[in-house]
C-alpha cells in the first residue's frame, strides 16, 4: 500500500498548473478570434439579411427574405437542396458552412440609406453577423456596401442595378450578382433596333437619383450608337405619383419612342399614365409610338396590369427559364411558397449560396480569404448560364434577358416573355469604362476588421 | 399653345383631386375645428374601397383543369368568378369591368360609417385639446390606417383599371382645329374632372339650399348661439364629418384608374392638400376649391420641360413658393375670413 502525499497546498498548486494548462489553448483561440470581425467561434455562423420589410418595396423585400430562408434551409441540409444540386461547385455539403449551422438575423432597410446602414450596423455589432446581404435599391446598396467595407465584413448586394454599385462606388468587400444599367442598355439596343428600326427619336423620363442617371446614360449611349436620336431627357422627382405633366408634352416633342427610366412605383405610375394618354395608339413620324422600360421587375409589372403588354425591357432572371438551375430553384421555391420566385429572390438566393461556397473553398470565414475565393470565380448552374465574378470590380458577368410584356398571359405570374438571351460578350465592358467611374474607380484594400 | 392647353387640362385634373381633399379638410376644420391629418388616409381608404369591391366581384371558385399545367407542372387551378355563375359570362365580365364606377355606391356608406366612427370614437375626445394634440392623434391614426391596409393588401400598387369603354384618350386638338395627335387627353381624367365638379357643386348646394346645410353654416359661424336655440349641432357636425370622409373616399375611388392605388397614396396628397387649405384660407370652402385648381395648374406648368430648362427643380418647390408668397401678402389666404384660427 503506497502512501499518497497529497496535501491541501499541493493540490492547489497542481490544480493551478493544470488549470493554466487547460486554459492556455483557449487564450490562444480567444486571441485569434480578433483576427477578423465576428469570426464564428461556436458551432453556428450568423448571416445578416438586410431587406426592405416596410416602405414601398416591402413586397420585394418579403420575396428576398423567402429566398434567404430557403437558402439557409438548403445550406443546413433541409429541403430538396434547390440549386445546390445544379451548382457547378461541389464545395457545399448541406452541413451548414464549414460544418457550422447557418443562422440568420434580419434587418429592415426601409429603402432608406440611413435606416439600412443602422440595421446593418446593428446586425454586425449586436448579432455578430459575418456577412450582410440583401436590399432593393442602389442608394441602399452603395451605403451599406461602404459600411461593410469599414466594418470588415462581406457585403453580397441584393437587387441593385445602378452602375455605381460596382462602378465608381465599388468596394473590395462588396460583390454584386445582379446585372446593371450598362448591361441593360447594351442588351436592349440591338433588340430595339431590330424591332423598331434605327431611325427613332427617343424621349427619356428619368427618376431623379443615382440609378435613374446611370440607366439613362447607358440606354442613351447604346441607342444613340445605333442611330437613335435623343430628343429630350427630363428628370422626374422620385416622389412623383402622377406623371401626366411629364407625359402630356411627349407627343408634341416629335418623339416616337418614350424611355421610362423608372423603377417600382414610379414605373407603375408613369407607364400607366403613358398608356392612358393613348401614346401607344399614336403614329408619329409615320411610325407606331413605342414605350421602353429598361429595367423590368415582375412584381412591379403586376402593378401596371395590362399596360405592360408588348413593352420591351430587361431583367436579370425569369422563372420561366428552362435551364436545370432555374428549374430546380422554381420547383424548390414554388413548392415551399406556392408561387414562382421573383428576380430579386433569385439574385439573393444565389448570393447567399455563392458566399457559402466561397467560404468553403477558402476554408475560412475571413473576409479577405472570401474575397480571394470569389474574385475571378467562374461558375454555372445558378440560372444564368456560365458566370464570372470579375476580380477587377466584383461584378458578375453573365447573359442578360431581354423581355417583353406578354400579350396573352396564362396566369397571374405569366407577365413577361423572354425575347432574347443576350450573350455575355455583348454586355461586357472594360473595368475602367467611363460609365463605371473611369480609371479613378478602384476597389481599395480588402478589410477584415482586424 | 398646344403645350399650354395640355398643361391647363393637367392642372385642372390634378386640381380636382387637391380640391376634393381640401374641401373635406375645410369642412371638418370649419365645423369641428379639428385639423385632420388622417384625411389623406381617408382618400386612400376610398381607393381601397374600389380595390375591395373589385376583389369581391372577382371572388372565385377553383376548378382544376387537367388539360393545362401550372408553373410547377401540376394541373392548373382555374379561378371562375361567382358572378359568371350567377349572371353568365358576358354580364359577369361587364360587372367586373365596371367595378370602379360601381365602387362609388359601395364607398359612400362605407366611408360615411368610417367617418362617423372615427369622429365619435376618437376625434370627439380631442375637441377641447390644443391643435397640436389633434394633429398628433390624427397623424398617428393615419399611420395606423396605412399599416392596416398594407397588412391586408401588400405594399405594391394594385391595378384597378377603368371600364374598357373609358380607356384611351380624346383628341382635343382635332376638336379645336389644331393638328391631330397633339392635344390628347385620357377619357378617364376628363371624367375625373367632371366628377369632381359635380361633387363640389353638390356639397355647396347641400350647404346652401337645404335646412340642414343652413343649420351647419350657422353652427360654423356661431356654434354657441345655435346650441342655445335648442339645436343639437354636435350631431349635425358628426354627420358633416361623415360627409367629408365620403367626399375624400369618392375622390379616392375615382382616382384608382389614374394611378394604381397603394397604401401610402394618402400621404402623397396630404401635405399638398394642407397647403391648398392654407392658401385658400382656413375654413373657406370656395377658397379651398379655388386654391386646389390654382396650385394644380401651377404645378403642371412648372413641370414643363421648357420651364425646367430655365429653372431646374422648380417643379418640386413651386407650390410651396407660391404658398409663401400668398401668405406673406395675404396672411389669411386667398379667401380666408377674419377670426379663423386667430383666437
Amino acid at each position: 500500500m503506497s502512501k499518497t502525499d497529497l496535501t491541501r497546498r499541493g493540490l492547489l498548486k497542481t490544480s493551478a498548473i493544470a488549470g493554466a494548462g487547460v486554459a492556455l489553448p483557449t487564450i490562444f483561440t480567444a486571441s485569434s478570434a480578433a483576427a477578423f470581425t465576428n469570426e464564428p467561434t461556436g458551432d453556428t455562423v450568423t448571416l445578416g439579411f438586410n431587406v426592405p420589410q416596410t416602405g414601398p418595396y416591402a413586397d420585394e423585400g418579403a420575396d428576398e427574405l423567402r429566398a434567404y430562408e430557403l437558402a439557409v434551409e438548403h445550406l443546413n441540409g433541409g429541403g430538396d437542396g434547390g440549386m445546390m444540386n445544379t451548382f457547378s461547385s461541389n464545395a457545399l455539403q448541406g452541413n451548414g458552412i464549414m460544418g457550422k449551422k447557418v443562422e440568420y438575423v434580419t434587418g429592415d432597410t426601409q429603402t432608406k440609406a440611413d435606416a439600412a446602414r443602422a440595421s446593418a450596423k446593428s446586425m454586425i455589432e449586436k448579432d455578430g453577423a459575418v456577412m450582410i446581404t440583401g436590399g432593393s435599391s442602389s442608394g441602399v446598396a452603395v451605403a451599406v456596401q461602404a459600411l461593410c467595407q469599414e466594418a470588415g465584413v462581406i457585403f453580397m448586394a441584393g437587387l441593385t442595378h445602378s452602375n455605381d454599385t460596382t462602378g465608381k462606388d465599388r468596394k473590395a468587400n462588396g460583390f454584386r450578382h445582379f446585372f446593371n444599367s450598362y448591361m441593360s442598355g447594351a442588351a436592349l439596343a440591338p433588340v430595339l433596333a431590330n424591332a423598331y428600326g434605327t431611325d427613332r427619336k427617343a424621349y427619356h423620363l428619368t427618376a431623379d437619383y443615382n440609378w435613374g442617371y446611370t440607366t439613362e446614360e447607358a440606354v442613351r449611349a447604346s441607342t444613340e450608337a445605333m442611330g437613335w436620336e435623343t430628343v429630350a431627357a427630363v428628370k422626374t422627382p422620385l416622389t412623383q405619383t402622377d406623371f401626366s405633366s411629364y407625359i402630356a408634352p411627349v407627343l408634341q416633342s416629335g418623339a416616337d419612342t418614350l424611355v421610362l427610366n423608372h423603377y417600382g412605383g414610379n414605373m407603375v405610375n408613369s407607364l400607366t399614365n403613358a398608356v392612358q394618354f393613348g401614346l401607344r395608339d399614336k403614329q408619329v413620324n409615320g411610325k407606331d409610338f413605342q414605350i421602353v422600360v429598361p429595367l423590368y421587375s415582375r412584381l412591379m409589372a403586376k402593378g401596371a396590369g395590362e399596360n405592360v403588354k408588348g413593352i420591351f425591357g430587361s431583367t436579370n432572371w425569369h422563372w420561366s427559364l428552362q435551364d436545370e438551375g432555374s428549374k430546380a430553384f422554381v420547383k424548390s421555391f414554388g413548392t415551399k411558397y406556392g408561387f414562382p420566385p421573383s428576380q430579386a429572390a433569385h439574385t439573393c438566393y444565389v448570393q447567399a449560396m455563392l458566399y457559402a461556397d466561397a467560404v468553403e473553398r477558402a476554408g475560412s470565414f475571413n473576409p479577405c480569404a472570401v474575397v480571394e475565393a470569389l474574385e475571378g470565380f467562374e461558375f454555372d448552374g445558378m440560372g444564368n448560364g456560365p458566370t464570372l465574378y470579375r476580380a477587377e470590380d466584383h461584378q458578375c458577368f453573365k447573359d442578360v434577358l431581354v423581355v417583353k410584356g406578354k400579350e396573352n398571359p396564362e396566369s397571374e405570374f405569366d407577365l413577361l416573355e423572354i425575347v432574347e438571351v443576350t450573350p455575355v460578350d455583348q454586355v461586357t465592358y472594360a473595368p475602367d469604362h467611363p460609365q463605371m467611374g473611369g480609371a479613378d474607380a478602384t476597389l481599395g484594400e480588402c478589410n477584415d476588421g482586424a | 399653345m398646344e403645350a399650354i392647353i395640355l398643361q391647363v387640362l393637367n392642372g385642372l385634373d390634378k386640381g380636382s383631386a387637391y380640391a376634393l381633399i381640401a374641401l373635406g379638410l375645410t369642412l371638418i376644420f370649419g365645423t369641428l375645428g379639428v385639423v385632420n391629418f388622417a384625411h389623406g388616409a381617408l382618400f386612400m381608404i376610398g381607393a381601397f374601397c374600389a380595390v375591395t369591391l373589385s376583389r369581391i366581384l372577382t371572388l372565385s371558385r377553383t376548378v382544376v383543369d387537367e388539360t393545362q399545367t401550372d408553373f410547377l407542372g401540376n394541373p392548373l387551378q382555374v379561378q371562375v368568378p361567382y358572378v359568371h355563375d350567377w349572371f353568365g359570362q358576358a354580364t359577369g365580365d361587364a360587372i367586373i369591368d365596371w367595378a370602379v364606377p360601381l365602387s362609388i355606391l359601395f364607398a359612400i356608406p362605407v366611408m360615411m360609417l368610417i367617418g362617423v366612427v372615427m369622429e365619435r370614437g376618437l376625434i370627439k375626445h380631442f375637441y377641447k385639446r390644443p391643435h397640436a394634440d389633434q394633429i398628433l392623434v390624427t397623424f398617428g391614426l393615419a399611420i395606423v390606417l396605412q399599416e392596416i391596409i398594407k397588412y391586408y393588401y401588400g405594399a405594391n400598387p394594385i391595378p384597378t383599371p377603368a371600364p374598357e369603354a373609358f380607356t384611351g384618350s380624346f383628341d382635343f386638338g382635332a376638336m379645336l382645329g389644331l393638328d391631330p395627335n397633339v392635344v390628347i387627353y385620357p377619357y378617364w381624367r376628363i371624367i375625373y374632372f367632371a366628377f369632381a365638379a359635380v361633387i363640389i357643386g353638390a356639397v355647396f348646394a347641400f350647404l346652401q339650399f337645404t335646412t340642414f346645410g343652413m343649420v351647419v353654416r350657422a353652427g360654423m359661424a356661431d356654434r354657441e348661439t345655435v346650441q342655445l336655440l335648442g339645436i343639437n349641432i354636435d350631431r349635425r357636425f358628426t354627420i358633416m364629418f361623415g360627409l367629408a370622409a365620403a367626399v375624400a373616399g369618392l375622390a379616392g375611388v375615382m382616382y384608382t384608374p389614374i394611378n394604381s392605388p397603394n397604401y401610402h397614396m394618402g400621404m402623397d396628397f396630404l401635405v399638398l392638400s394642407f397647403v391648398v387649405v392654407v392658401v385658400g384660407g382656413m375654413g373657406s370652402l370656395p377658397g379651398a376649391v379655388l386654391a386646389g385648381f390654382l396650385l394644380g395648374i401651377l404645378e403642371s406648368f412648372a413641370s414643363m420641360r421648357e420651364v425646367l430648362e430655365v429653372l431646374p427643380g422648380i417643379n418640386q418647390i413651386i407650390i410651396y413658393l407660391v404658398a409663401i408668397i400668398i401668405l406673406l401678402t395675404r396672411p389669411r389666404g386667398l379667401m380666408g375670413r377674419k377670426g379663423v384660427m386667430e383666437d
